[in-house]
């Protein structure tokens, strides 16, 4: 029996007018999607496991691995969490299965969303759907590549410090960092406190938005969470007359942009001067130079506090030693990868006694200077405009071996996460037959706005997501 | 910047990570290219820059104090490696 819709073109928004319509049942839906995941997946791993059976009967959601569901396994792409069964749902979780969507499956996730490729998840890389070849982007590369294969209308990621937006790019598909504080991270496995985000990742920026409204808003569970000062509207625009975008000339000129990024951007700024906007070069001047350094002292710094929970005592698998001792520091040598003991290690030294102000001490105020400058341009501008990512997708094993080629994956999407701003990777093109990603930022709980220049844009690149070797 | 291995191991005592020797080798040559390249924030002159912690000026919320049902006993244990009664069962304490 041939599938009842084509899940490499379906949008989420269509998927669920099928179904209100009941011109596709529930079931047969979900049918579509496993059948999909069956074919595709054994090549692309962009799942860690699929659900069997659910009760809810909407349009069909994947979650990234790193955000608890309740009797589901949840391991983070860590060893450390193998066999760990949450006793409760994440309140994201919580919100999707409420909105009647229902689970597909856990994606792959480099280790605790550590990394920009998902190859340092402990149970082997995901592949880009465009070229299994090449990494999908991470950390979030599984979320990204099942939506970009058709495995998953849509799912959601997390984001500390690029971990939705760059997959997106890599994979061609739609990524939403949202404003820090506007999505709860209850029973999410925690990397960064301070940088943590969850987003949704989907095939148009209608779906994102959609999505984001569903999981966003003030929980109670999560104290570091901020009521919306306005509900989320799903765009509609079709013209940019009055937007002004401002391009960040750190950002747009920085060393190690590809040419066939920077010339895929400058078509798409092209696009949007032809839509009406107003685009205009601005200046970040500390943003690119001390942006990685800064997060790469804050985020290590957060984690090693916050991954100190992992010790064998009350849930993961343990090594036992003669001592309590033994086998907490044995737990924590075996379970944990290279790269969360890297970032243990250099977040431990940074917080040291000795080098707390010259390192982490120092980051936090360089965090000052970069969400001040940011201010300062989102005072002038409606969104600013970058590349997402430096590159497109890099072949597999490429970065593997030197942790700080792999950290420069995140050049351009880590500043305005360090200030706390929504970001949104859009395709705008192909270069090398790979997409690139365009990364729209805007100003604290400024969603709205940037779904609109999105969505306007969009429509007018007419970027076909379905990768060019499955159509 | 360079970092010694002593340096090293007294971390890795710090974050409870009992190192391979191997792993103690290679940490040492990639932590020191790492502190290196994150090092250029210390350029900056930042005495007069107040530090963020966090990016939303979010004040303390109170909340009601409503009672409501803790995890149930059996579901938090219910991962436990080893469980006794009602406790987490550990090897004993080092003196």
């Amino acid at each position: 029996m041939a599938p009842v819709v084509d899940t490499l073109r379906l949008t989420a928004e269509d998927a669920q007018g099928l179904l209100e319509r009941k011109e596709v049942s529930p079931a047969e839906l979900r049918a579509a999607y496993l059948e999909a995941i069956s074919e595709r997946d054994g090549e692309l791993h962009c799942f860690l496991r699929t659900t069997d059976k659910v009760a809810e009967q909407g349009v069909p959601v994947a979650l990234k691995d790193v955000i608890s569901t309740k009797g589901v396994e949840t391991t983070a792409g860590s060893r450390i969490l193998s066999g760990y069964v949450p006793v409760f749902d994440a309140t994201v979780a919580a919100r999707v299965k409420g909105a009647g969507l229902a689970l597909l499956g856990k994606t792959n996730t480099d280790e605790f969303a550590m990394g920009s490729s998902t190859e340092n998840s402990a149970f082997g890389p995901s592949r880009n759907p465009w070229d299994p070849t090449r990494v999908p982007g991470g950390s979030g590369g599984g979320s990204a590549a099942a939506v970009s294969a058709g495995l998953a209308p849509w799912a959601l990621g997390s984001d500390t410090g690029g971990s939705i937006k760059q997959p997106s790019a890599l994979c061609g598909n739609v990524g939403l960092r949202p404003t820090y504080g506007t999505v709860s991270r209850y029973g999410i496995v925690a990397f960064a406190s301070s940088l943590d985000q969850i987003g949704p990742v989907a095939k148009t920026v209608r779906d994102v938005a959609l999505l984001y409204s569903i999981v966003a808003g003030r929980d109670p569970a999560d104290s570091t969470t901020a009521e919306l000062p306005e509900p989320v509207r799903l765009p509609t625009a079709d013209s940019l007359d009055g937007v002004r975008i401002g391009v960040p000339t750190e950002l747009n000129e920085a060393e190690g942009i590809e040419p066939g990024v920077r010339e895929a951007v400058r078509r798409a700024l092209e696009l949007s001067e032809q839509l009406g906007a107003v685009v205009e070069e601005c200046s970040l001047p500390r943003s690119v130079r001390y942006g990685l350094p800064c997060y790469y002292l804050i985020a290590p710094a957060e984690a090693s506090s916050n991954l100190a929970r992992y010790d064998g005592v009350r849930y993961g698998p343990r090594a036992e030693g003669s001592s309590y001792q033994e086998t907490v520091d044995r737990t924590r040598d075996e379970g944990f990868g290279d790269e969360p003991k890297r970032r243990i290690m250099l977040g431990t030294y940074a917080l040291s006694a000795g080098y707390y102000d010259a390192f982490y001490g120092q980051a936090q105020k360089v965090r000052t200077l970069i969400i001040e400058e940011h201010r300062e341009a989102l005072a002038r501008f409606d969104v600013l405009a970058c590349p997402t990512s430096p590159t497109v997708a890099f072949p597999i094993g490429e970065r593997a071996a030197d942790p700080l080629a792999m950290y420069a994956s995140d050049l351009l999407t880590i500043p305005s996460c360090l200030a706390g701003l929504p970001g949104l990777s859009i395709p705008c093109g192909l270069s090398e037959g790979l997409p690139v990603g365009l990364q729209l930022i805007g100003p604290q709980f400024g969603e709205n706005r940037v779904f609109e220049v999105a969505h306007a844009l969009e429509q007018a690149l007419a970027f076909d997501t379905v990768p060019e070797r499955l159509r | 910047m360079a970092i010694s291995r002593d340096e090293v191991l007294h971390v890795a005592r710090l974050a409870r990570l009992a190192l391979t020797d191997d792993e103690v080798e290679r940490l040492t040559a990639e932590l020191g290219q790492i502190l290196e390249a994150v090092g250029v924030v210390s350029e900056l002159d930042l005495s007069e820059v107040a530090p963020t912690s966090h990016p939303l000026d979010l004040v303390n919320v109170w909340a009601e104090d409503v009672p409501h049902a803790p995890l149930p006993l059996e579901d938090a244990l219910a991962n436990a490696p080893e469980a006794e009664a009602e406790l987490f069962r550990v090897p004993a304490w080092r003196r």
